[in-house]
């Protein structure tokens, strides 16, 4: 026992330890979730809004030159064809059938379209059958029958025809355009013109610039180049290219094309090439022919650029909103430390009062019992040592000695009533502390004196020793005396004959002083521990007031100090009273 | 030597009665009185040595009795009982020039050395 720190009251650690951890977690969880959700939402919502935005419009960038592109080649690609067509068409119906038949005009008539127009390879008139009857241009082919072409068919059919791009019987790829004319007086005849496929070529993957060997003829064009790392290509409805492409093959040969809804329209759709690379197409269906533009542009240089502005968008809301949640975190930590300390010092002190006001009822309950109490024992003194006077003075009376020690033994009882009455007023008393410098070691030696004998009688040793000179502290001398008195006298009460108690004076603090009274006696059991403070609490069963160590309490915390025990049942108990060297610390009360 | 002329003034009849008879016994020549009027009335009358008188009171109050005694007959002393231990009543009464306060309940060896060193005219203890 001796030896343990010193350790305040239970009765001062209770309320604390009532505070239960998880209501403070519970409250730090709520501070961190709602400041995080007022500082953070917007933070994350903007950061949403602005990383699609920013995505959507990344994407528009992409795929905006690609519709615009698909849009002016197809308005390119259809007005050169029906140029063309309509130039045929005026041909056939300002020169007379004959003079067509004429290989020479018809080598006039192929120069000037050629000069006008451009892009056309040679002329053939072919009559009902089939059979071309007149050719001009840099191919034998008159006599040729085309009866089994399907463009030819076509033309016979519709009036007039834009053919797929094929070999023919030049065996080099061209596109043929004709136009049927029924004749008034006669068979009907169509006029055909080869288009060089190198001019659709151009047009489609090199518009904007010059065509190669055509240097008088301005084609009418658009200055659109087709977008970085895009593939543009004509095909005809069943998927064969007509122009040569970068990545799906070469003309004539089947592209490996994702299926491309049709549409009559500019279109835009994301999809997957044969490969299963996504990409993004447009495409345009070129009216009154076979063909289809299509603008295909890989989506990996889309997805590479987003990505490296993207994680700057992602990176920087990620950053401020750990550092944000971390101040949050800390801040949320700090104020619920300093909520559960306030808490913890207001349970200390509602639980002070709440002690001191139980003190107060029952002290003025006992004031007001031994107030009236006292006046019958003063009357029960004075009429029973009257008795004794008279006994006294009579001499003859017989038993006298038995009667004397009878009424002794009344005064005695009465003493000890008004002990207990004088006590229980004390109780109750405001008196003024009356401070002076006191020399604990000097007082605690007074103390002992008043025990010397009775230590002695019972072999009892006292040790008392401080381990530097205590300083001298500003108290009230007769209520410490009390104080000490009581702890000690208890000390002797717990101790058997032979037993041990030891004082100690330790300075605790710059301004606090601890006297500790160990004893190695029967202790105290931990249930008792909680209740030797209270008013009328007793183990010396018919011997004690109860009123001892609560008056010792409340004399301690006038004094500005405070009282703790610990103590180990068989082992022993120890006081520790800590007093403030200055006086003031504490609330006096 | 003449007995010692000691007015009792307590409330309780019956404390007052064994007293004086107690005193009596120890040679004093005690009178007893139950109310602060009363004691007044007595000192009026007959010529006391010291007075015995009880703080709480009905009617004239021990304190208001001292400062009336200490108006009319500065040189007789005056010793307060009180049942409370209030160091407040003390300290008024003996400011109001009460000779000593003393606790109830009194030994009858003290109460009567205190009054004879009152008597003898001692300085205050």
């Amino acid at each position: 026992m001796a030896g343990d720190a010193p350790k305040p009251p239970a009765a001062d650690e209770d309320p604390v330890e009532l505070i239960s951890r998880s209501r403070y977690r519970r409250m730090l969880l709520r501070v961190v979730l709602s400041v995080s959700a007022v500082a953070l939402l917007p933070l994350l919502t903007m950061s949403a809004i602005a990383y699609y935005q920013y995505q959507a419009a990344f994407r528009a960038e992409l795929t905006r030159p690609m519709v615009r592109f698909a849009e002016a080649g197809k308005q390119s690609l259809e007005s050169f064809l029906s140029e063309r067509l309509a130039a045929l068409a005026l041909v056939l119906r300002e020169t007379r059938i004959d003079e067509l038949r004429d290989p020479a005009r018809l080598d006039s008539l192929l120069v000037g379209m050629k000069q006008t127009f451009g892009g056309i390879v040679d002329l053939g008139l072919i009559d009902e059958q089939g059979v071309q009857v007149a050719y001009a241009g840099p191919y034998a082919l008159t006599g040729r029958s085309y009866a089994g072409q399907p463009w030819f068919q076509e033309a016979l059919a519709r009036g007039s025809c834009v053919s797929d791009v094929f070999l023919g019987y030049r065996n080099l790829p061209h596109i043929v355009v004709a136009v049927h004319q029924e004749l008034p007086a006669g068979p009907s005849v169509v006029l055909r013109a080869t288009i060089d496929t190198d001019v659709f070529h151009w047009l489609v993957r090199d518009r904007g610039t010059r065509r190669p060997g055509q240097e008088s003829v301005c084609l009418r064009c658009h200055s659109l180049a087709v977008p970085p790392f895009s593939d543009a290509f004509i095909i005809n409805d069943d998927g064969v290219l007509q122009t040569p492409s970068r990545l799906y093959g070469d003309v004539l040969t089947r592209a490996r094309l994702p299926a491309l809804p049709l549409s009559t329209g500019t279109e835009l759709v994301e999809t997957t090439d044969a490969d299963g690379s996504p990409v993004v197409a447009a495409w345009a269906r070129i009216a009154r022919s076979p063909f289809t533009l299509v603008l295909l542009s890989p989506l990996e240089p889309l997805h590479a650029g987003w990505r490296s502005l993207g994680r700057e968008l992602v990176l920087f809301p990620s950053i401020s909103a750990i550092l944000i949640l971390a101040i949050i975190i800390g801040g949320g930590i700090y104020v619920v430390r300093q909520a559960r300390e306030e808490d913890r010092k207001r349970a200390a002190l509602y639980h002070k009062m709440e002690y001191t006001n139980k003190l107060a009822a029952i002290g003025r309950l006992g004031a007001g019992v031994a107030h009236e109490i006292n006046n019958p024992l003063a009357i029960i003194t004075q009429k029973a040592g009257l008795l004794r006077d008279l006994l006294t003075i009579s001499a003859e009376l017989p038993s006298r000695e038995r009667m004397v020690d009878l009424i002794d033994s009344v005064l005695k009882s009465a003493e000890r009533c008004g002990g207990i009455t004088h006590r229980l007023l004390g109780f109750a008393k405001h008196m003024d502390v009356q401070r002076e410098a006191i020399d604990l070691d000097l007082l605690l030696r007074e103390v002992l004196g008043f025990l010397e004998k009775e230590a002695a009688y019972r072999s009892i040793r006292i040790d008392f020793a401080h381990g530097h000179e205590p300083p001298p502290i500003l108290s009230d001398r007769g209520q410490l005396q009390q104080v000490f008195l009581n702890i000690i006298n208890n000390a002797f009460a717990a101790v058997e004959d032979g037993g041990r108690i030891e004082i100690d004076i330790n300075q605790t603090g710059s301004n606090e002083v601890a006297v500790s009274i160990a004893d190695n006696g029967i202790g105290i059991p931990e249930p008792q521990l909680e209740q030797i403070f209270d008013p009328f609490f007793t183990t010396k069963k018919g011997a004690g007031t109860g009123l001892g160590l609560s008056i010792t309490w409340g004399i301690v915390q006038k004094l500005g100090g405070q009282i703790g025990v610990r103590s180990r049942v068989g082992e022993g108990t120890c006081f520790t009273v800590t007093l403030p060297i200055d006086g003031e610390s504490g609330q006096e009360r | 030597m003449e007995a010692l002329r000691v007015l009792i003034v307590d409330d309780e009849h019956e404390w007052v009665s064994a007293l004086t008879e107690r005193l009596g016994l120890r040679g004093f020549a005690a009178r007893g009185v139950t109310d602060g009027e009363a004691a007044l009335a007595r000192l009026r009358a007959d010529p006391f040595d010291v007075a015995l008188v009880d703080v709480k009171m009905p009617g004239l109050g021990g304190l208001d009795l001292v400062q009336a005694i200490k108006a009319e007959w500065p040189e007789l002393p005056v010793i307060l009982l009180t049942g409370h231990s209030s160091a407040r009543d003390a300290e008024r009464g003996l400011a109001m020039g009460a000779w000593d306060c003393l606790l109830k309940p009194v030994q009858i060896d003290d109460l009567v050395r205190v009054l004879r060193a009152a008597a003898r005219g001692e300085v205050t203890p």
